[in-house]
């Protein structure tokens, strides 16, 4: 691999992204997931790097699930996307800042559309109007909340407790990263290092002291596809996919892995568990799972957040190897406590533990 | 084995890395007309056994190609070698000659005929 080459490909697909006031759109699937990430992403950007994040209690899903699932019209979905920048435009604010990688490729869907085909945005406005009788402006600015904590990954690593490296021998964590399709694969424009080198999350893993690995697979989809996964009978071809992508990336040994889409830690999450029980099957050293990360996961772990209030605790394959190699201290007896000392109902038949 | 409601789909990736080509190589070395096909498929439409079940020669040429070996041996032991497809095939590819070398390569790798 020319490590140059591609560094100077990279430069070329950077994009813009808003410095201040941000408008935060929720992912809908992302709470159930792994409910402490969109927490630490709201905690860092206020509390660490004291930016203006304004999330309005009425905003809804963005509907994507239901579009990529077939079953929500695409002018439906228009329309609550249009009541969302409604929303924004009455909160005063002009920088869209979706949690959701898959909302992310919608918002930037619909803009493209009404751009090619004003007529269609026309429409959109008038059933708007009609519906809920708002108005509303387009965002001036996208951009997802990875490439947010991308802009800021310096300002991150400054205020920096740990760093990705594995303390007992020194050397970087090696990483693996997975982008959502929907980042950058539709528009390679939108996304920082287009679709063939996304560097929004190479970025930060390396800013924070890790290295990442490239392996064959690196640019496959996770598997989730929606209706993939959504129907049962499909979820043989969602579950291959995240297998083609661990016998990939075992020969390179990769202590974690770090994501930026709702879908991809669930899935590459979940599915080494579900590969385990189907076959014994382990992808990790030691007979170990691979631990996945969301990004602000991650950045909270740099920070120096206590993991059981990040979320870690939901994770099926365990994140305690990852915590022990970084030399992050973590109680075990609170794992599961939540602060109200009411015990979590457990996971079973963990990876890891 | 837990039980899930679905299993793994196996992938139908075509991984040349993994496979085992060396039946190819085998036939490639003895019968160098292999080369030549360019798998139209004529000894297929004119095939007897092709007309009465699934069997395809066409198919079975690319299957060893790809050293997709397991395919091969389920299917090569339907051909008769009557020789019409040497006869029809517009590139002069000794085809009848390529199932009795694969046959052969086989009796050697697996250590009995097929």
């Amino acid at each position: 691999m020319n490590i140059e080459g591609k560094k100077a490909i990279w430069k070329d697909y950077q994009k813009e992204i808003a410095d201040d006031k941000y408008y935060y759109v929720r992912s809908c699937v992302r709470q159930n997931f792994f409910p402490g990430s969109e927490t630490a992403f709201l905690k860092i950007m206020r509390e660490e790097l004291k930016k203006d994040v304004y999330e309005h209690p009425c905003h809804t899903s963005c509907s994507g699930i239901g579009y990529h699932s077939d079953i929500v019209p695409v002018e439906t979905t228009m329309t609550i996307v249009a009541r969302q920048f409604a929303i924004m435009t009455e909160a005063g604010y002009e920088n869209l800042l979706p949690s959701c990688i898959t909302s992310f490729g919608l918002y930037t869907e619909i803009l493209d559309t009404w751009h090619h085909f004003p007529e269609i945005e026309e429409k959109i406005r008038v059933q708007l109007k009609k519906a809920t009788g708002r108005e509303f402006n387009k965002p001036k600015n996208l951009a997802h909340a990875s490439d947010v904590i991308y802009k800021f990954r310096k300002e991150i690593a400054a205020k920096a407790k740990f760093k990705l490296i594995n303390k007992n021998t020194g050397e970087p964590l090696k990483v693996v990263d997975h982008i959502g399709c929907h980042y950058a694969k539709m528009f390679p424009s939108k996304g920082v290092g287009g679709a063939e080198y996304p560097f929004v999350l190479t970025g930060m893993i390396e800013e924070w002291g890790g290295q990442i690995i490239d392996y064959p697979e690196r640019r496959h989809c996770c598997g989730f596809g929606f209706r993939q996964y959504l129907v049962q009978a499909n979820r043989g071809f969602s579950i291959a996919c995240s297998k083609e992508k661990f016998e990939s990336m075992k020969p390179y040994k990769p202590d974690m892995i770090i994501t930026n889409c709702p879908g991809c830690p669930m899935f590459l999450d979940r599915w080494q568990y579900v590969i385990n029980e189907m076959e014994g099957k382990r992808y990790g050293q030691n007979g170990e799972g691979i631990p996945v990360f969301t990004y602000e996961e991650v950045a909270g772990l740099v920070l120096g957040y206590n993991p059981w209030d990040l979320g870690l605790q939901m994770h099926q394959t365990d994140c305690e190897p990852v915590l022990d190699k970084i030399g992050i201290e973590y109680s075990p007896e609170d794992k599961y406590n939540t602060k109200i000392n009411v015990e979590y109902s457990k996971n079973h038949n963990l990876i890891n533990v | 084995m837990g039980k899930f409601g679905f299993t793994i789909s196996k992938g139908r990736q075509i991984d040349y890395d993994s496979n085992d080509r060396s039946i190819a190589a085998y036939i490639f070395e003895r019968e160098p007309s292999f080369r030549l096909c360019i798998e139209c498929g004529g000894c297929s439409a004119t095939c007897t056994t092709g007309n009465l079940t699934k069997f395809s020669l066409r198919e079975l040429n690319i299957l060893i190609k790809r050293g997709e070996n397991d395919q091969v041996r389920e299917s090569i032991g339907k051909c008769m070698l009557c020789g019409k497809c040497t006869l029809v095939c517009p590139r002069g590819v000794n085809t009848r000659n390529i199932v009795s070398l694969a046959k052969k390569a086989f009796q050697l790798t697996d250590g009995y005929a097929i």
